[in-house]
């Protein structure tokens, strides 16, 4: 019998302990079968940042190293230097990226570290209880914006993809989204072009991926699904900013 | 490659030793009174093919010596005191994930942005863990440019032995001022690192962390941390001393201070004051047998150090009661002179040796 699908070996075959309905497994999966299909396993070292991924060192199969909240770009820049034949990449959420990290991944970015980053924007704080975010849009209730965020208190959210693309250190940067299955093509695609492109020594690379938290926004998965489609999208749009080191 | 005696400022001491003892990068950022050695280690550390990368601040620069150090290399880093501040961060990650680095303090006054001159002000921090958390650095003082050679070699060295961040803590004067050094024949023996990361071909996966979520397995990994550093006062204390065999009133002082310490000892001596000095060499772990011992005979003891009074603390702890200890210092960056100790030791050896 031909199989047609199964779990990619850099799967870890264990239960994550994300909330139902929370999409970083399908990211995880994305990310396992990019390095199956890639055969960089063996030589393939993640960085697992500060927030709800922090255990992503048990569901993926590769060497990691957890790194400090934000810290995971110059933790990856460290590995690389000592190890430039590895494959390096980190798995960071948007209060590790985008808030606390600001100053890791820009200068990661336009040194043209040679490492590929996930970023999962899920416009809160999920591991902590779902405080406020750089990326919480606007008028977004969360526990630390009860009455929505207010740009005059709080700004406005970040653009992080929109921001990296204007340095020249980077060689591809893409936001995608997991909430249809077409959107996943897209996002496998992207996240395989961003490994790639390490794999053929061409610098930086960044996927911004939008997910979502059902728990802390309080819908159920599917009402979740939607929310992303109708509030985030039409803020963050889904785009390659960068492919091989030209704006798009 | 330099000749067998040569003269050098104190940092760029530290940097040729480093690359004779095999660090393989170096992660930098610019602050005084430590310049020299980055300037140097961005010229020297590409001639030996090996990684110069200044970072974007103290706080990326600690973590990439992180990511370098579980990566199994040899890796240092190097600040003045607000920047090792910064540092802290990272430091009790690679306490926590037991990774083995170099980190160089060149001490300068504080707190705050403090000044630039000279201090030993950062000795709690150095010797007390300085970050979150229950952890020890080993702690290196040297005394002279020599000094700064042999220790930040031997710091490579105890870092792998115990995987252990290493401290070489110096000041704003021994950084700055030329000696006279050799480099003798430092060997970089490397040890094998099976738990690095580095891919995992032909074994199971390698994870360098420091998080246990079940309180049960953080109290093991506490108590393991503890062991070691136990061992590590069982086995590392080094210490100095100078005309301590018959002394009335000990001089305790470490790096700089030593120096100064030596000269007045002798202004001492040659007025019939039995004094001497022990010189701690390791803060971390400290010489507390040598000095309980001395406390056995000396009549009292002076802690003699740039600060407000901080190794004094570990001074009365050693010596537990027994014998008065004194305390003499300068901070901000005042360096007192041989005399002025002098006529501390005098006043002190009136007050307690005649008694």
């Amino acid at each position: 019998m031909k199989v047609v699908f199964e779990r990619p070996q850099a799967l870890s075959d264990v239960t994550t302990h994300y909330c139902p309905g929370c999409t970083h497994g399908i990211i995880h999966r994305l990310v396992a079968e990019t390095i199956d299909e890639l055969g960089i396993l063996e030589r393939t070292i993640g960085v697992a940042s500060v927030g709800c991924s922090v255990l992503a060192y048990d569901y993926l199969e590769c060497d990691w190293q957890q790194a400090a909240h934000g810290r995971a770009p110059a933790v990856a820049t460290g590995i690389k230097r000592a190890l430039p034949d590895s494959i390096v990449f980190t798995y960071q959420g948007d209060g590790d990226l985008a808030s606390i990290g600001t100053a890791e991944i820009i200068h990661a970015a336009n040194r043209g570290e040679a490492i590929t980053v996930i970023y999962v924007n899920n416009t809160n704080y999920g591991m902590t209880g779902g405080q406020m975010a750089p990326t919480t849009l606007v008028g977004q209730v969360t526990t630390t914006s009860p009455r929505g965020r207010d740009t005059k208190e709080a700004g406005y959210p970040l653009r992080m993809a929109e921001m990296l693309a204007t340095l020249k250190g980077v060689n591809y940067l893409a936001r995608v989204a997991v909430n249809s299955p077409a959107n996943i093509m897209k996002a496998k695609r992207a996240i395989k072009q961003a490994f790639t492109v390490q794999v053929e020594d061409g610098g930086f690379a960044l996927v911004e991926v939008l997910s979502t938290c059902p728990t802390n926004w309080r819908l159920d998965p599917v009402e979740a699904l939607k929310w992303l489609d109708d509030n985030m999208i039409p803020y963050y749009p889904l785009a390659e900013f960068k492919v091989s080191g030209e704006v798009k | 490659m330099l000749g067998d005696k040569v003269l050098m400022v104190g940092n760029e001491a530290i940097g040729e030793a480093a690359i004779r003892a095999g660090c393989q990068l170096y992660f930098a950022y610019p602050i005084t009174p430590q310049s020299e050695l980055p300037q140097l280690l961005a010229r020297r550390m590409p001639e030996e093919g090996r990684v110069f990368l200044q970072a974007e601040s103290e706080v990326a620069a600690i973590n990439m010596v992180y990511g370098a150090a579980g990566a199994g290399a040899r890796v240092m880093t190097s600040s003045s005191s607000p920047g090792i501040s910064l540092k802290q961060e990272g430091i009790s990650y690679i306490a926590g994930a037991e990774l083995p680095c170099v980190i160089v303090n060149i001490v300068r006054g504080g707190p705050g942005l403090g000044g630039i001159q000279p201090a030993q002000s950062d000795y709690f921090q150095a010797t007390k863990g300085g970050g979150h958390g229950d952890y020890r650095l080993i702690v290196l003082a040297p005394a002279s440019v020599q000094e700064m050679v042999d220790l930040t070699a031997l710091a490579f060295d105890l870092a792998d032995k115990y995987r252990n961040p290493v401290m070489v803590l110096g000041d704003g004067t021994l950084g700055q001022m030329m000696e006279p050094v050799e480099f003798g024949d430092i060997k970089a023996e490397i040890p094998s690192k099976p738990w690095a990361t580095t891919g995992r071909k032909g074994r199971a996966r390698n994870v360098i962390n420091s998080l246990y979520l079940d309180p049960n397995k953080l109290e093991e990994h506490n108590w393991h941390l503890q062991a070691k550093y136990r061992r590590i006062e069982g086995a590392e204390v080094r210490y100095d001393s100078f005309n301590l065999a018959d002394a009335q009133l000990v001089v305790v002082a470490y790096g700089i201070s030593a120096r100064i310490a030596r000269t007045a000892i002798e202004m001492a001596r040659a007025d019939g004051i039995a004094a001497g000095l022990l010189r701690p060499i390791t803060l971390f772990p400290f010489p507390t047998g040598a000095i309980a011992q001395a406390a056995e005979k000396a009549a009292a003891f002076l802690s003699l150090e740039l600060s407000a009074g901080q190794m004094v603390e570990d001074v009365r702890l050693a010596v537990n009661g027994r014998r008065p200890v004194h305390f003499y210092g300068r901070t901000g960056g005042i360096i007192p002179t041989p005399q002025e100790v002098y006529e501390e030791i005098k006043k002190l050896a009136g007050e307690e040796v005649a008694k």
